[in-house]
């Protein structure tokens, strides 16, 4: 079932007597998520992103806007009506019931020609359960299994009454490492092997890209991108996704284009032909020359050179085996911590440890170019 | 070593706690003791025979199941179902919450006091609550002086009365503590109301409940006070005294100097409510959930 959302808003009012202004958590989403597809909602803390989950599962009422599933509206109806299932962040199973009536409660709650009988409900339950590889489990109390274990069960919770879409809130925060690995592994088999449309919040981009069929970058209640997780990282529209986006982090620095050429400091580090055409998403033009911008450059973009622009100060190596990290330090980084810089490159490399900088030259299309008011991409291209 | 660390603690509950314990059971058997001259004549169980044939301790006794078995159920019962409304509402909340609090910190005599305003028929006024009797076509009752069930009645409302405050603030705390969650993973499937209540937040706050039962079932059994605000001293012309008020006027009262009928009554009542209470636990244990 594809979801269609349509100028979608939540606004909360303001909590606080002294200041009335009202927190706007949703702002005007306009999105179309298709059907059967695991799509990963990710932003910063507070961005709104479970809001969003919790208008589409009908919990919360939109200030404005409308919700689809497939063409039927459901901006009105009930979360029941909807045919949504969600598993909350904690997961929120019945302490004092089993795993079998956790997951048999939803049933539970059918009335008229859909009342199912205890049989039918142990059956639906025990079809879930397998789904999500518990069914020796199910005479267990919550407390009794691991955390893993805890999230399956919610998950067959959710799914024991076949919703056309499963929505989960942050499904992997509360687990360890490793079993965060798996898990997510297990959310993206469980959602292949029933093709339910799936919409799972998080705030962990590596969990987003990983798992994700599409993913939707937010900031501060609006969408700012989406897209296939390997498109929105390779061309991230604002400098916030392209921060957002990949472990280690960006690197930015400070820039301008001076005739033909992008500048970091003193150095040419990339060549943009004088012809070149800059625009920003809506592909306006923009005037080039002598234009000051953000230079983002993944840490896989750098190509270690001795004989290239861009010139840092040495700090330290890490090795990582397959790959090293060179950490240098350059006064036009605007990390605001550290001011260091971080590149990856294959562990063929050596890096004279002795001396005082390196130099790198730079990938072009590792090489992303903001403008420094609107913080947008500026795209160039040669015609 | 180990003991003299021990030994503050052991000799505070020594003579505080085990000794009396110990002197009520030799009191109890202490057979025509007589206070002035601390002489007796014998160990045995007369004094336990002596009680219990006592007409006015079997109607101390009779009062004292009848306030539990009414004012317990009931002012459990209520105090939740005004927990409920309370959690539910969120506008003059806290006002409604201080409301039912307030008799919490009132003072027993002083609500005595208001319900003698209320319910007693005087020379000159009916009281109040025989004016809205009589307003509705009924027989005024005099509440205090009169009939047993109007005195019984009155004395379950009071006992009710003083002790659901405490009851409704403990009861809206557990509401609050459960977690909002599982509300939500019911609205989700449109839960009905009834179901949430009977199959989530009952079973969320059980313990709190049964807590309230025990404590509820002790505290009523050793009721006296109370009866005193609405009686006054003379429980037993009055017919209303209860267990612990008989201990009293055995040892103090006008019919006093009696330590042992005092000790041979005070232990039946331990071994009453010890009873009653296991009972409690050994349900609560099957009911209640986590």
């Amino acid at each position: 079932m594809k979801v269609v959302l349509k100028e979608l808003t939540k606004i909360f009012p303001s909590r606080d007597k002294k200041d009335r202004t009202e927190v706007v958590a949703v702002d005007n989403f306009d999105m179309e998520i298709p059907d059967g597809k695991l799509v990963g909602l990710l932003g910063p803390s507070g961005c709104g992103k479970s809001t969003a989950l919790n208008l589409i599962c009908g919990l919360e009422k939109p200030t404005r806007g409308r919700i689809f599933f497939g063409d039927e509206e459901v901006t009105d109806l009930p979360p029941e009506e909807r045919g949504v299932g969600m598993v909350f962040q904690n997961y929120a199973l019945f302490p004092h019931m089993t795993v079998e009536q956790n997951i048999t409660f939803p049933l539970g709650n059918l009335k008229g020609d859909k009342k199912l009988s205890k049989e039918e409900m142990k059956a639906k339950a025990y079809e879930a359960a397998k789904l999500v590889q518990i069914e020796n489990l199910m005479a267990r109390k919550p407390k009794e299994m691991s955390g893993g274990q805890q999230q399956r069960v919610a998950i067959a919770r959710a799914l024991v009454k076949r919703p056309k879409i499963l929505l989960l809130d942050e499904p992997l925060s509360n687990l360890d490492a490793r079993l965060r690995l798996q898990t997510r592994e297990e959310i993206r088999r469980i959602q292949r092997e029933t093709g339910i449309t799936t919409i799972f919040v998080t705030h962990d981009q590596e969990e987003a890209m990983s798992i994700s069929d599409m993913i939707v970058v937010m900031k501060a209640g609006c969408i700012q991108q989406v897209g296939k997780p390997q498109e929105v990282y390779d061309s991230p529209v604002n400098l916030f996704v392209a921060k957002f986006l990949g472990t280690p982090a960006i690197n930015v620095f400070k820039g301008r284009i001076i005739s033909g050429g992008l500048y970091i400091g003193d150095a040419k580090v990339l060549d943009i032909p004088d012809e070149a055409i800059m625009g920003t998403k809506d592909r306006e033009t923009v005037e080039t020359d002598g234009r000051e911008v953000y230079v983002g450059i993944r840490p896989e973009g750098f190509i270690l050179d001795d004989n290239g622009p861009l010139t840092c100060r040495l700090d330290r190596v890490e090795v990582m085996g397959r790959d090293i990290s060179v950490v240098s330090f350059h006064d036009a980084a605007t990390a605001a911590d550290t001011v260091c810089v971080r590149s990856i490159i294959s562990a063929e490399n050596q890096v004279d440890t002795d001396k005082d900088t390196v130099s790198f030259s730079l990938k072009p299309d590792k090489t992303h170019i903001f403008d420094m008011e609107s913080e947008e991409l500026l795209y160039y291209t040669k015609e | 070593m180990g003991w003299l660390y021990m030994l503050p603690a052991l000799l505070f509950l020594g003579v505080f706690m085990v000794y009396p314990l110990i002197d009520v059971l030799i009191y109890s058997v202490e057979e025509n003791y007589n206070f002035a001259s601390q002489v007796y004549s014998g160990y045995g169980l007369f004094n336990y025979s002596y009680v219990l044939h006592d007409t006015y301790f079997v109607q101390a006794l009779k009062n004292t199941f009848i306030i539990v078995m009414i004012t317990v159920p009931v002012s459990t019962g209520l105090a939740l179902l005004i927990s409920l409304g309370l959690s539910s509402i969120s506008k003059l909340k806290s006002l409604y919450q201080t409301l039912y609090f307030l008799p919490y910190v009132t003072n027993t005599l002083a609500v005595g006091l208001v319900f003698m305003v209320l319910f007693k028929k005087t020379a000159y006024s009916d009281g109040l609550i025989n004016l809205l009797i009589k307003a509705f076509g009924g027989n005024a009752v005099d509440f205090i002086d009169g009939p047993y069930w109007a005195k019984i009645m009155v004395m379950c409302i009071y006992t009710v009365w003083v002790v659901i405050p405490f009851k409704i603030l403990i009861l809206t705390s557990a509401l609050a503590s459960v977690n909002q969650d599982y509300y939500k993973v019911a609205r989700v499937d449109g839960t009905s109301s009834l179901r949430i209540f009977c199959r989530i937040t009952l079973p969320m706050i059980s313990s709190t409940i049964f807590y309230l039962i025990i404590t509820g079932f002790i505290g009523a059994f050793k009721a006296y006070s109370d009866e005193v605000a609405l009686f006054g001293t003379d429980l037993n012309s009055a017919g209303m005294n209860t267990i612990v008020g008989y201990v009293y006027d055995m040892l103090y009262g006008n019919s006093g100097g009696y330590p042992s009928y005092a000790s041979a009554a005070a232990l039946i009542l331990f071994a009453i409510v010890f009873t009653i209470t296991i009972i409690n636990l050994l349900i609560s244990r099957k009911m209640v959930t986590q």
